[in-house]
């Protein structure tokens, strides 16, 4: 199956986009990808293992932790796997409005 | 250095305006050159944030997905993202850094003083790992044509 690496971790694959990757389940597409590319381990999991809270993993439109097998969930070779880190923040006003703090 | 068309610059800072008093938020399209990221197209993301959207902002996975498989199709990558803080500096916030996980990309803040875009700051996430990552102050470099230049004198 076909696995999009997102621009943070293409230092990792070579700066490659999409690797095609062998595997019957998405566990098993994941462990051949950090097989292959080891750096990408620790960026994926932490060092207990479990996938870093950050990492989305799609499977075509569909996020691994709600399908009912999760990393067991068969593939199709013409399966889509995306790894997508989280875009996400904001700004500061509570705790100006808090803290009595003027606008800088 | 982040360069970005003037159209696509006016175009954020009014997506900041026309969100206010939430943050808006929203993809930049690109390639990465030796030169720093080279915007070619934004697009606009919806808040996922809607409990808190006067000053959080989350981009659907799903969203950025959709987003990712059309940009592909006309060569361009993901080469970083913006938001806006209503009423608040154009600086990023400790939510920004710890939730600033694409390295290599550029982060863009337009601050929003009511509803008119103030300063408009790009900060670029470095380092090689979550233990590690920085964000860098990265000078904005914005192409202007001749119309344009003569529409912003008109402004100030
Ligand atoms: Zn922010």
């Amino acid at each position: 199956m076909n696995i999009n690496i997102p621009t943070p971790l293409r230092a990792y694959t070579g700066g490659q986009q999409t690797v095609s990757i062998p595997g019957a389940t998405v566990g098993e597409a994941l462990e051949a990808l950090t097989g292959a590319y080891p750096e990408l381990r620790q960026h994926l999991y932490s060092g207990e293992g479990k996938l870093r809270s950050f990492v989305n993993l799609y499977l075509n439109d569909d996020d691994i932790r709600y399908l009912p097998q999760k990393e067991a969930t068969p593939v199709e070779e013409s399966d889509e796997l995306s790894i997508i880190p989280s875009i996400a923040g904001g700004c500061c006003r509570r705790l100006q409005i808090l803290l009595g703090m003027p606008n800088l | 250095m982040l360069h970005l068309s003037y159209s696509d610059y006016a175009a954020l800072r009014a997506h900041g305006e026309e969100n206010y008093p939430h943050e808006c938020c929203g993809v930049l399209l690109g390639n990465s050159t030796p030169e720093g990221n080279q915007v070619r197209e934004i697009v606009r993301a919806g808040n996922t944030r809607t409990d808190r959207a006067h000053d959080r902002y989350n981009i659907a996975p799903e969203e950025l997905i959709r987003i990712q498989r059309q940009a592909r199709k006309q060569g361009l990558d993901i080469v970083g993202f913006y938001h806006s803080h209503p009423d608040c500096p154009a600086q990023w916030s400790q939510t920004d850094f710890a939730e600033a996980h694409w390295v290599g990309c550029s982060y863009v803040i337009t601050r929003v003083d009511q509803d008119k875009a103030a300063v408009t700051n790009s900060f670029l996430l470095t380092g090689t790992s979550e233990e590690d990552k920085k964000f860098l102050d990265e000078p904005v470099e914005i192409a202007m044509n001749e119309a344009e230049i003569e529409q912003e004198r008109g402004r100030s």
